[in-house]
């Protein structure tokens, strides 16, 4: 179906490709008219290797404008639902949900992706930081963003995974492993996951019985699966919206109608060309986010606010790698709800803020997270093929 | 009242590296059009990473060490945010919290005496690119963009525009010599921070920076009216002095005032989460020590000592390939000061006669070590040796086979140059006769007949040897 994509590439694409991600010769635009028209000369470094491997594009799906927003609902280019009851979807998520692709690729950067997944069934994976190269995605926040694979069971992200995963000299944080090598089918008898009280209780019924549902199903396989008590995810949530909203300011400033993309028509000096471009191109969210981010990277905030934040990161860090000594994931909700219906602009900042305490914790300190059942799975760096084998455990069982 | 003029400088250099700091594009200053060295990377385009060039630390390193710096360990870069045409991210990557080399020190000789000048930091960062004004239109140029710079802030210690001066050729000697930078016109900028305070007194007056100028002249210029301006309003309360910043006009030699403290930007600096931390370990380090040419002015003494003329120090200070060159056949076992002369008399004289310069000089250390060991071991003689290093330099041949199918070989039997020594006796009377008179330069011409029977070959001491036996004989 053309609705989940802005430019569709190929009839026979076993791939979709998120508009954040780069093709080279298709618009890619991360769903923001600031980059109306620009075509890259260069594809992203995963969709390379993915081409390179026998996959075919499918096309751009959309993706809400810098992927600031819940699940995409705030993309320029997509058509506005007429029913305002419609649950909100993620377009990537649902192609992959209705069997138009194989696989997808998408930026995780503030749990869009993850949410989008959850919320049409499919399974999202934003692997370790570092693992799969970011030449080539629409940058927002550097230090956290990471390419990520959807796909309809973890078979299905493991191959894709096998193919993006590895160094990339292009990439100056990408790791010096060559190749890294996934299974889905490890012994998970034994294995011992936590569920966080107070994330549990930030979710309504339907989501919490989900939750609980999903333990029973390791618990069947074998898994020990306990409740604890751990009031680090609001903390760790308010740190990455500070890191992330000061990177996304910074890394979008470069959008000023000199160059490519949109250029205002009107203006009659360079301050006007760079204000007015900028006024029309960018969406209500995402001049909230800049002007959040422009705050606390201000002189008279920035100790308070960015340097603090650097700090708390890697107590955070300490306190979580310290829980995974004891524990082999962590399962947690995705969304507080398990719908979304449509909701004005000017409220997204607080709502994408209050529902990221689920998934801002992975970007902040870079550790692998798998969306599947509707649930989230999260592990110590490098543990990819321990939570897609829990997760396998579960999807089998289901079957 | 007497003043005391307080300066400090911040002084951009560009670094000789063969590729930008953060993407692959090079030779921008042979770049024929504007934009002709752009990448997607350093244009700013969406999705583009920057990836550490190592030549570029290895070179701020060495700069460092020149200036008696600390080496920092762990280095980061920092984003310096601002809008700017000419900066296509909107932000300047350079580095704030964790420069590379802190705590440095300069010792500079002047006409009025000695100081010390400590060097705060340098730190590396990436040039921006230009604006080009064409009628109402404005064009960018990026070729400069993401050139690498580095920055050496010094501490208020400059009490002269002579001391600055100083310190600015000596910044220029040192890295010319090098290879850290060209410095040519435009690739050695500078900030100027000044001001003024009565004689004695501990306490700094109101400062004033004068931005980005690219000739000594105009730092010397502007150094002179900023101080006086401020004496000035010292003085004769001529105009309220405030902290701000100030531009120097070339046609008026006068500064004017840019912006004051209160409407300065803020650039929001923040670390730059694309590029890691860059780790400088012993190993690296001991390599860059190593590498690190010899602090010039222990260059130039050693050369003094072993008999180098100051001209010839001056060309070799000035020329780090050359003095390379000759470090490099002096390990080889030649003779300094006879190898200078070779390499700054013939060599530039065989340059010359083909329009060409001492930078253009090309020779490997093995073939001016082969031509200088033949003439040293009277295999051949000067003269030959010098019509070696012709053809080597003009045809590019091997000096030895050269020698040898020329029949330069000096390894003449004495007894053959005796026997052609009694044939141009016998047919230069007159000279003789001359000799005999008392005429001494008449023996020059004997020597010469000889020389050139033997076609310029052979041994000129044991020719003059044979020369003098016979004339004694007379």
């Amino acid at each position: 179906m053309m609705k989940n994509y802005v430019v569709k590439l190929a009839e026979n694409g076993n791939i979709a490709v998120d508009d954040t991600i780069l093709v080279k010769g298709a618009q890619s635009a991360a769903g923001s008219r600031i980059l109306e028209g620009f075509e890259p000369l260069f594809s992203a470094e995963a969709v390379d290797r993915l081409e390179k491997a026998g996959y075919t594009v499918a096309g751009k799906t959309h993706v809400g404008e810098f992927g600031l927003d819940l699940v995409g609902e705030f993309s320029y280019y997509s058509e506005k639902s007429e029913d305002g009851e419609a649950p909100l979807k993620g377009a990537a998520a649902e192609a992959v949900a209705g069997g138009e692709v194989k696989a997808a690729l998408g930026v995780d950067m503030n749990g869009a992706t993850r949410r989008a997944a959850a919320l049409s069934g499919v399974d999202f994976l934003k692997p370790t930081y570092g693992t799969v190269s970011r030449y080539g995605i629409i940058s927002c926040a550097a230090s956290g963003e990471q390419l990520g694979v959807y796909a309809p069971s973890v078979e299905g992200i493991k191959e894709v995974m096998d193919v993006i995963a590895g160094h990339d000299a292009k990439d100056g944080t990408s790791l010096r492993e060559e190749k890294y090598t996934y299974a889905t089918d490890e012994a998970v008898a034994g294995k011992k996951v936590c569920i966080i009280k107070e994330l549990l209780e930030k979710a309504d019924e339907d989501v919490a019985a989900r939750v609980n549902a999903y333990a029973d199903k390791l618990r069947a396989a074998g898994v020990t699966v306990e409740e604890i008590s751990l009031p680090i995810f609001d903390i760790a949530n308010t740190t990455w919206q500070i890191l992330m909203t000061a990177e996304t300011c910074n890394n979008v400033s470069r959008y000023d109608g000199v160059k490519y993309g949109h250029r205002a028509a009107e203006y009659k000096n360079i301050d006007e060309l760079y204000v007015n471009t900028r006024t029309e191109g960018f969406n209500f969210l995402t001049k909230a986010v800049i002007l959040y981010g422009s705050d606390v990277l201000s002189k008279n905030r920035y100790e308070d606010c960015y340097g603090k934040s650097l700090k708390v990161r890697r107590v955070i860090a300490d306190e979580f790698a310290k829980l995974m000594e004891t524990y082999d994931a962590v399962l947690t909700p995705v969304c507080s709800k398990s719908a979304y219906t449509a909701y004005e602009i000017d409220k997204a900042f607080q709502t994408v803020f209050e529902e990221s305490v689920f998934t801002a914790v992975a970007n902040l300190i870079g550790v692998p997270a798998l969306v599947s059942g509707g649930v989230q799975l999260l592990g110590k760096a490098f543990s990819e093929s321990v939570l897609l084998s829990i997760a396998g455990s579960a999807e089998r069982a289901g079957e | 009242m007497k003043y005391e003029v307080v300066i400090g400088l911040e002084t951009h250099v560009e670094l000789n590296t063969k590729s930008k700091i953060f993407c692959s594009c090079g030779g921008h200053s042979e770049a024929k059009e504007p934009n002709d060295c752009v990448c997607p990377a350093c244009s700013g385009m969406p999705g583009m990473l920057p990836v550490m060039n190592k030549r570029v630390v290895e070179l701020a390193v060495t700069a460092g060490l020149m200036l008696n710096c600390e080496i920092s360990r762990y280095t980061t870069f920092d984003k310096k945010n601002y809008y700017y045409p000419d900066l296509p991210c909107a932000y300047q990557i350079t580095q704030l919290n964790h420069p590379i080399c802190t705590n440095g020190l300069v010792h500079l000789k002047t006409s009025e005496g000695e100081r010390d000048v400590r060097i705060k930091q340098i730190h590396m960062e990436e040039d921006a690119g230009k604006l080009v004004h064409v009628g109402k239109a404005s064009l960018v140029d990026f070729n400069r963009t993401s050139v690498p710079l580095i920055e050496i802030v010094t501490q208020p210690d400059f009490r002269s525009a002579e001391e600055v001066l100083v310190y600015l050729n000596k910044l220029k000697t040192m890295f010319r010599s090098g290879g850290i930078s060209e410095c040519e016109e435009g690739a050695m900028r500078c900030d100027v921070n000044i001001s003024v305070r009565p004689e004695g007194s501990e306490e700094f007056g109101v400062r004033t920076e004068i931005k980005n100028m690219a000739s000594f002249e105009a730092i010397e210029k502007a150094i002179r009216y900023e101080a006086q301006r401020h004496m000035d309003a010292l003085e004769f309360e001529t105009e309220e002095l405030v902290q701000e910043t100030r531009r120097f006009d070339d046609v008026s030699g006068k500064t004017f005032a840019m912006r004051n403290k209160e409407t300065e930007a803020d650039y929001r600096y923040f670390p730059d989460a694309n590029l890691m931390p860059i780790i400088i370990d012993d190993e690296w380090l001991e390599q860059i020590k190593a590498a690190k040419p010899v602090e010039i002015d222990e260059k130039a003494d050693a050369y003094r000592e072993a008999g180098i003329s100051e001209k010839e120090i001056d060309m070799l200070i000035h020329n780090h390939n050359v003095s390379k060159l000759l470090d490099d056949v002096v390990a080889q076992g030649c003779d300094a000061k006879n190898a200078a002369g070779w390499i700054l008399t013939d060599c530039v004289g065989i340059l010359r006669k083909n329009g060409k310069l001492l930078t253009d000089l090309e020779i490997s250390v093995e073939d001016l070590t082969a031509i200088i060991k033949m003439v040293d071991s009277g295999d051949v003689n000067r003269m030959s040796g010098r019509k070696i290093l012709t053809a080597v330099l003009e045809e590019g041949v091997d000096p030895v086979a050269y020698c040898k199918e020329n029949g330069l070989d000096a390894k003449v039997d004495t007894s053959v140059i005796e026997s052609i020594m009694d044939r141009v006796f016998a047919e230069n009377a007159q000279a003789i006769a001359d000799y005999k008179s008392g005429k001494v330069k008449a023996k020059q011409a004997l020597f010469g007949a000889c020389m050139k029977e033997l076609k310029n070959t052979a041994d000129t001491a044991v020719i003059k040897e044979v020369l003098e036996k016979k004339l004694m004989d007379i």
